[in-house]
């Protein structure tokens, strides 16, 4: 049996979720950036991350964005197969949603609406969505607008089968030394391995959406994601990029089969504004 | 060690200031991002007079969120400073002493800062809800056009800064990394 969900049903709840995830992290990016303060050992480092609590209690008190970048709207569709969407186009329906929560929101618009010509486009429109067919019937929608200070330290390494464990290792390492500081850490590190260039991509960005301490079911990569994160903390980065022993929070990996002669890496970086919330309808 | 500051930051305000220093900063200066540093770089060319008085000046890299009704700004935290590098010497040598962002910068860059004994402050990134309650008032000077890029001045109280590259070419990013790396 179809289950009918309207456009209109759709808009609301992307609009409300643009507004609570620029306001409000959620409960575990809090509890993780809280355990950092007491674990950090430099003393600038310490302050920073004081400032960070109270950067995040200001927001959500006075309802200012936590950042001033609120980001390009990222949104995640997983749609059951058996939902039937009423009204609008369900991308008319997300853009709209984008729209009018940047809008009341008092969120920054950050969006051009050519990567050449750079006309800012006043609604933050469009949204990049990725849509996936899932079993069921309902939709799960994850909102998560990303910044761009972290976005533009993300990489794509396409290493070859021959470069193995190590290879990949070193593309992580190589991703977050050249991101230090311009990435806002602690940052939160997403990786996508194999498929090919963009799905890689689009696991580490899922990456991102996973709850902070949740593991890899995997084994080997449980156990490359805990031996990442103790690397990448050893960088001395630290919070601000001003040396110290938080560099990030966690190291997320996401894998997926790939072809015989490829071993494609990406690095998708996270600001320790690490924002997304999500709701199912 | 803290110190406290206040605009304009002359050379003999930068002659004080060390890589590492935490500051905190109060007066006028200017706000612009990439699009603001691009077109008064575009009325340097076509030899236009600046819109802004470059001397002794400070520019924070930032692009506010909308203000809220009753309120001078909306979120004010510094953006990636490497986007500006490609304006920034040209804009030091014409009188610039100070630019307020956050991350790396280029050798040109340094350069510059040492050339006009200038100083580069990092604020801290995300961290805009809190930084914007330093920000007591706001002023389009020009560049409606680019909404939040452009180009404003605002008046700040106690805005916390930390030097990172002083006049003497001392990199806090690249020192501070050593005690903390293993």
């Amino acid at each position: 049996m179809m289950r009918t969900i309207s456009s209109e049903e759709i808009t609301k709840n992307i609009k409300e979720m643009c507004i609570e995830a620029c306001h409000f992290l959620t409960k575990d990016m809090d509890a993780a950036l809280k355990q950092a303060q007491t674990s950090e050992q430099s003393p600038i480092g310490k302050k920073i991350l004081g400032q960070l609590q109270e950067n995040l209690t200001v927001a959500g008190e006075e309802m200012i964005p936590i950042c001033q970048d609120t980001g390009m709207a990222v949104v995640f569709l997983e749609i059951g197969q058996e939902v039937h969407v009423e009204g609008a186009s369900i991308e008319d329906a997300v853009n709209e949603g984008v729209r009018q929560g940047y809008s009341e929101g008092f969120l920054r618009k950050s969006v051009v609406g050519d990567p050449i010509l750079r006309e800012n486009t006043k609604d933050n429109t469009p949204a990049v969505i990725h849509y996936s067919l899932v079993p069921g019937d309902r939709m799960k929608i994850t909102v998560a607008p990303k910044g761009f200070g972290s976005e533009n330290m993300s990489r794509i390494f396409m290493l070859k089968p021959a470069d193995g464990l190590e290879g990949v290792k070193n593309a992580i390492l190589t991703a977050v030394r050249d991101a230090g500081p311009n990435a806002c850490p602690p940052m939160v590190v997403g990786v996508g391995i194999g498929g090919t260039f963009e799905k890689s991509a689009i696991l580490a960005k899922q990456a991102l959406t996973r709850e902070i301490g949740s593991v890899s079911p995997l084994p080997h990569i449980q156990e490359l994601e805990a031996e990442m994160l103790r690397k990448v903390n050893c960088l001395g980065i630290g919070p601000g990029g001003l040396g110290g022993t938080t560099t990030a929070l966690a190291v997320h990996i996401n894998t997926y089969p790939t072809h015989i002669a490829g071993l494609p890496v990406a690095v998708n970086i996270c600001c320790h504004v690490n924002r997304h919330a999500v709701r199912e309808l | 060690m803290d110190k406290q500051i206040y605009t304009p930051i002359t050379s003999e305000v930068t002659a004080q200031l060390h890589a590492g220093d935490y500051v905190y900063l109060s007066g006028r200066l200017y706000v612009a991002r990439d699009a603001a540093h691009k077109r008064l770089t575009e009325a340097l060319e076509r030899g236009e007079e600046l819109p802004i008085d470059l001397k002794d000046a400070t520019i924070y890299y930032m692009g506010p969120s909308p203000a809220r009704e009753g309120r001078p700004i909306g979120s004010a935290g510094p953006t990636t400073a490497s986007r500006m590098d490609k304006y920034a010497p040209r804009l030091m040598d014409l009188g610039q002493k100070a630019m307020i962002g956050k991350g790396k910068r280029t050798p040109e860059v340094i350069d510059a800062i040492v050339r006009n004994q200038g100083v580069y402050f990092a604020a801290i990134g995300g961290a805009g809800a809190l930084l914007s309650k330093c920000i007591k008032k706001s002023k389009l000077i020009c560049y409606g056009d680019l909404g939040a890029e452009a180009l404003l001045e605002i008046e700040v109280e106690n805005l916390p800064v930390i030097v990172v590259v002083d006049r003497e070419g001392n990199n806090l990013y690249e020192t501070a990394l050593e005690a903390y790396r293993s």
